[in-house]
C-alpha cells in the first residue's frame, strides 16, 4: 500500500523523449532514499501534453512535472517525496501562479477538455488488469451479461447518439442493430476493431491502447453480446509495438479471469478475441480491404454492397468499429444514454479527440466535447501559434479532409459542420497550418501520401491521383497554365466520383477545399510566379541587401555550391544559375542581409 | 469470472490505491508534516499509517498528503486535518497509534479526537 503514487507517461511520445530511463532513475532514487515501501511507480498511458514530455504526476498532491530530465530526479525525490516539498521550478510552468500551485484542470491545456475515451489513460497502469477493475473496469460488460438484453444494449448505444469515430461518423447503434438482425440465420457473426490508423499526424488511437487497452476488450466484448458474435479480431498496424504489446498482456489477463473465454459472468455468453497485425497500407484502414487483410488475403476493397453488417469477414455479418468509438462504449453503458447524450450538439454526441499537430504550442493528444470551436482548441488548449505567427488554417481528416480557414475558426467542431465547410471531422489528426505554410505546397503533400497509398485496383485513383499530383506538381515549379485549375477541379471530381474505395473517393478533398479557400495563392503561383509562404523553392530567389550585408564572407563560405562569390569589403552577390536555394545562407547571416522572394 | 461478486471484491481492493491518484474537489485534506523535525520526530510511520489506512478501508473524499515544517517543532509529528468545511484540527505528538484512532474517530466518524489536539493538551 503506497501512500504516494509517481505516475510517468509511457505513451510513445513520452517514451521517445525518455521516459524509460525516468523511470528507472525514479525507482533507483526511491530505493536510495529508504521509500521504496511507501512510494510506487506507476507507467501510465497517455496524459496529452506531448510537447512537454516526459510526463510525471505524483499524487496525492496532483503535482505535474514536465519535461523531467534524470539529473532532476533526485531533487524531486529528496524534496517532494521525503519532506512534502514540491520542486515548483520543474513543475508544468502552467500550474505555478503567484497565488501557488494551481490544479492542472485549471491550465488552459487542460481546462476546457472531458475526457470520455481517454478517461484512464494516464491514470491507471495500463499492464495491470486490477488498476482497470479499481476504476470500474468490466462493471459495464457484467452489467450487459447480467442484466441486460443485446436489444436493451444496443437500444442504450442507439439513443446515445454515439457516431462512429473513425471518421464518418454512421451512428453505431444502428451499425450494430443491422449486424444483429440483417441475417437472422447466421451461423456465425464476427467484432472487428479498426486500430489501423494511418493519418499521417494522427495518434489517438494509439494513445488508448497503450493506456486503457482493457477498455476495447470490453466495448468488443459488449458489442459481440448485442450482435451474436463470439469472435473479434483487432486489426492493428504493426508500427505500434506498445500498443500492440500492451493489448496482448491485456487479452492474457481478460482470459486468466474468464471476462474471456467460455461463459463469460456465467451468462452463457463466450467470447474471444484475436490480434491481426497490418503491414501500414493506408488502404487497409477502409473496412472492406481492412476484412480482406485479416482473411489473409492483399489489402485491397471490395465495392459495397454488401456491407459488414450484411456479408462482412469471411462472408458473415460483421460490426466494425474503431478504436475511440468503443473506447466510448462502457461508459455509455454505466452512466447511461442520457449522460452521453447530453454531452455534444444536437447531431454529435459525446466527445472528440484530436491529436493537436503542426504549427501549435502544446502538441498533443486532447479531447473535447463536440461543438468546441477550432479558436478554443487551436488558441486556448494548443496555445496558439509559436514565434508570434499567424493562423493560416487548420487540416481535420488528413489526406481525407480539408482546411479550415481563419474565416472560419469560430466553428463549432462537430460532423455536420465540418462537413459544410467542405472538410470532415475524420479520425482526429488535427494540423495546424501558419503563414509560413504554402497551401498549394500542402496540397501536394496530402496528396504526395494518397499517391503512394493508392492500392492500384482501380483506375481513377491509381492514375487520377497521379495526374493530379503531377498538375499540382507543374504549378509548385512555376510552369502552371490559369486552364490547369478547371482541370484539376474537373479531375478532382472525377476520381471522387468514381472511385471504389473511400481512399479515391475522398483523395482530392485537401486539394479542393485549399483550392476553394485559399484560390488567390494559387492563381499567384501561376500568374505572378510567386510563393508568398516561401516553400516552393522553384518560385524563390535568393537575394543580398547590399545596404544591410556588412561584407563579412560568412555566407560565401557556407554556401554548399559556391553560389556566393565576395571578399572582405567588397559587395557580395549569388548567382542564381548556381543557387541551390537551400537557404543555409539566410540562417547563417547575422545582420539579416539575404532574402527569399 | 463467474458472478460480478468477484469483479466487485478486485474493485473494493484496489478503488483505494487507484483513489490516491485522484484529485477531486472539495476533499477532507490530511497533511503530515515532514520537514526534517516531523521527519525526526517519526512523522514516517504515522503518514504511512494514515495513508495505508485510508486506502484499506476505502474513505472516500480524503487525501493523505505531507507538508513542510509548520512550526511547532517541539510537538512533531504534527497532522493537521482540513475538513471539507474549511474547518482545521491540529493534531500533535503523534504517532501510528494515535493515527489509527483519528481515522476511526475523525475521518469516519467525522468528531475530532480533542485528546490529541494542540488545544485538549492544554498548551
Amino acid at each position: 500500500m503506497y501512500r504516494s503514487h509517481v505516475l510517468v507517461c509511457h505513451g510513445t511520445g513520452c517514451v521517445a523523449s525518455g521516459s524509460d530511463g525516468v523511470i528507472a532513475t525514479f525507482e533507483a532514487e526511491i530505493k536510495k532514499a529508504g521509500l521504496e515501501k511507501e512510494v510506487g511507480v506507476v507507467q501510465t498511458g497517455c496524459f496529452g501534453l506531448c510537447a512537454l514530455g516526459p510526463i510525471v504526476v505524483i499524487f496525492p498532491e496532483g503535482s505535474f512535472y514536465s519535461a523531467v530530465k534524470e539529473n532532476d530526479i533526485a531533487e524531486i525525490v529528496n524534496e517532494h517525496l521525503l519532506k512534502g516539498r514540491v520542486v515548483e521550478r520543474l513543475l508544468y510552468q502552467e500550474t505555478v501562479t503567484d497565488e501557488g500551485i494551481k490544479s492542472l484542470n485549471d491550465t488552459g491545456f487542460y481546462k476546457k477538455q472531458m475526457r470520455i475515451a481517454l478517461r484512464n489513460c494516464g491514470v491507471i497502469n495500463p499492464e495491470i488488469i486490477d488498476e482497470y477493475i479499481g476504476v470500474d473496469g468490466y462493471q459495464a460488460l457484467g452489467k450487459a451479461l447480467t442484466e441486460m438484453s443485446p436489444e436493451d444494449v444496443i437500444k442504450v448505444v442507439l439513443d446515445s447518439g454515439l457516431r462512429g469515430r473513425g471518421g464518418g461518423g454512421f451512428p453505431t447503434g444502428r451499425k450494430w442493430d443491422l449486424a444483429r438482425r440483417l441475417v437472422p440465420d447466421a451461423d456465425q457473426k464476427y467484432v472487428c476493431c479498426n486500430a489501423d490508423e494511418g493519418d499521417p499526424g494522427a495518434f489517438m488511437d494509439r494513445s488508448v491502447l497503450e493506456g486503457d487497452p482493457h477498455v476495447l476488450i470490453e466495448a468488443m466484448a459488449i458489442a459481440g453480446y448485442a450482435i451474436g458474435a463470439n469472435m473479434g479480431y483487432v486489426y492493428i498496424r504493426a508500427e505500434y509495438p506498445i500498443a500492440v504489446r500492451r493489448l496482448e498482456i491485456a487479452l492474457e489477463q481478460a482470459r486468466n479471469y474468464g471476462l474471456l473465454g467460455k461463459n463469460i459472468f456465467d451468462s452463457g455468453f463466450d467470447f474471444d478475441m484475436e490480434i491481426r497485425l497490418g503491414a501500414g497500407a493506408f488502404v487497409c484502414g477502409e473496412e472492406t480491404a481492412l476484412m480482406t487483410s485479416i482473411e489473409g488475403n492483399r489489402g485491397e476493397p471490395n465495392p459495397r454492397p454488401p456491407f459488414p453488417a450484411e456479408k462482412g469477414l469471411w462472408g458473415k455479418p460483421t460490426v466494425l468499429n474503431n478504436v475511440e468509438t468503443y473506447a466510448n462504449i462502457p461508459q455509455i453503458i454505466l452512466k447511461g444514454a442520457d449522460w452521453f447524450a447530453s454531452v455534444g450538439t444536437e447531431k454529435s454526441k459525446g466527445t472528440k479527440v484530436f491529436a493537436l499537430g503542426g504549427k501549435v504550442n502544446n502538441v498533443g493528444l486532447v479531447e473535447v466535447p463536440m461543438g468546441t470551436t477550432l479558436r478554443e482548441v487551436v488558441f486556448e488548449i494548443g496555445g496558439g501559434i509559436p514565434g508570434g505567427k499567424k493562423f493560416k488554417a487548420a487540416q481535420t481528416g488528413g489526406p481525407s479532409g480539408g482546411c479550415i480557414p481563419m474565416s472560419h475558426v469560430d466553428i463549432e467542431i462537430d460532423f455536420d459542420n465540418l462537413v459544410a465547410i467542405g472538410s470532415m471531422m475524420g479520425s482526429g489528426g488535427l494540423i495546424v497550418m501558419d503563414e509560413d505554410n504554402c497551401m498549394v505546397d500542402m496540397a501536394k503533400f496530402f496528396l504526395e501520401f494518397t499517391v503512394d497509398e493508392s492500392c492500384g485496383k482501380c483506375t481513377p485513383c491509381r492514375i487520377g491521383t497521379r495526374r493530379l499530383f503531377e498538375l499540382l506538381e507543374k504549378i509548385t515549379s512555376g510552369k502552371g497554365e490559369m486552364k490547369d485549375l478547371d482541370e484539376m477541379e474537373s479531375l478532382c471530381m472525377y476520381i471522387k466520383d468514381n472511385s471504389l474505395c473511400g481512399l479515391g473517393q475522398t483523395a482530392p478533398n485537401p486539394v479542393l477545399s485549399m483550392y476553394h479557400h485559399f484560390k488567390d495563392e494559387y492563381i499567384q503561383h501561376i500568374k505572378d510566379k510567386k510563393c508568398a509562404a516561401g516553400v516552393c523553392t522553384d518560385l524563390l530567389t535568393y537575394k543580398i541587401i547590399d545596404e544591410k550585408c556588412k561584407r563579412c564572407t560568412l555566407c560565401t563560405k557556407v554556401c554548399p555550391v559556391n553560389a556566393i562569390t565576395g571578399a572582405v569589403k567588397e559587395k557580395h552577390s549569388i548567382d542564381p544559375d548556381k543557387c541551390i536555394k537551400c537557404g543555409v545562407c539566410v540562417d547563417k547571416c547575422k545582420f539579416g542581409a539575404i532574402v527569399k522572394e | 469470472m463467474k458472478s460480478l461478486a468477484e469483479l466487485k471484491a478486485i474493485k473494493d481492493k484496489m478503488q483505494g490505491q487507484v483513489g490516491v491518484r485522484s484529485h477531486g474537489e472539495n476533499e477532507t485534506r490530511v497533511v503530515v508534516g515532514m520537514a526534517t523535525c516531523g521527519i525526526a520526530a517519526g512523522a514516517r510511520p504515522v503518514l504511512q499509517k494514515l495513508s495505508a489506512l485510508v486506502q484499506e478501508k476505502n474513505i472516500q473524499g480524503v487525501q493523505v498528503t505531507q507538508t513542510g515544517c509548520i512550526g511547532l517543532c517541539m510537538h512533531e509529528p504534527i497532522v493537521e486535518v482540513y475538513g471539507k468545511d474549511g474547518e482545521k484540527t491540529t493534531y500533535i505528538g503523534m504517532t501510528a497509534e494515535k493515527a489509527e484512532v483519528i481515522v476511526e474517530r475523525h475521518l469516519i466518524g467525522g468528531k475530532p479526537v480533542i485528546e490529541y489536539t494542540v488545544s485538549g493538551s492544554g498548551l
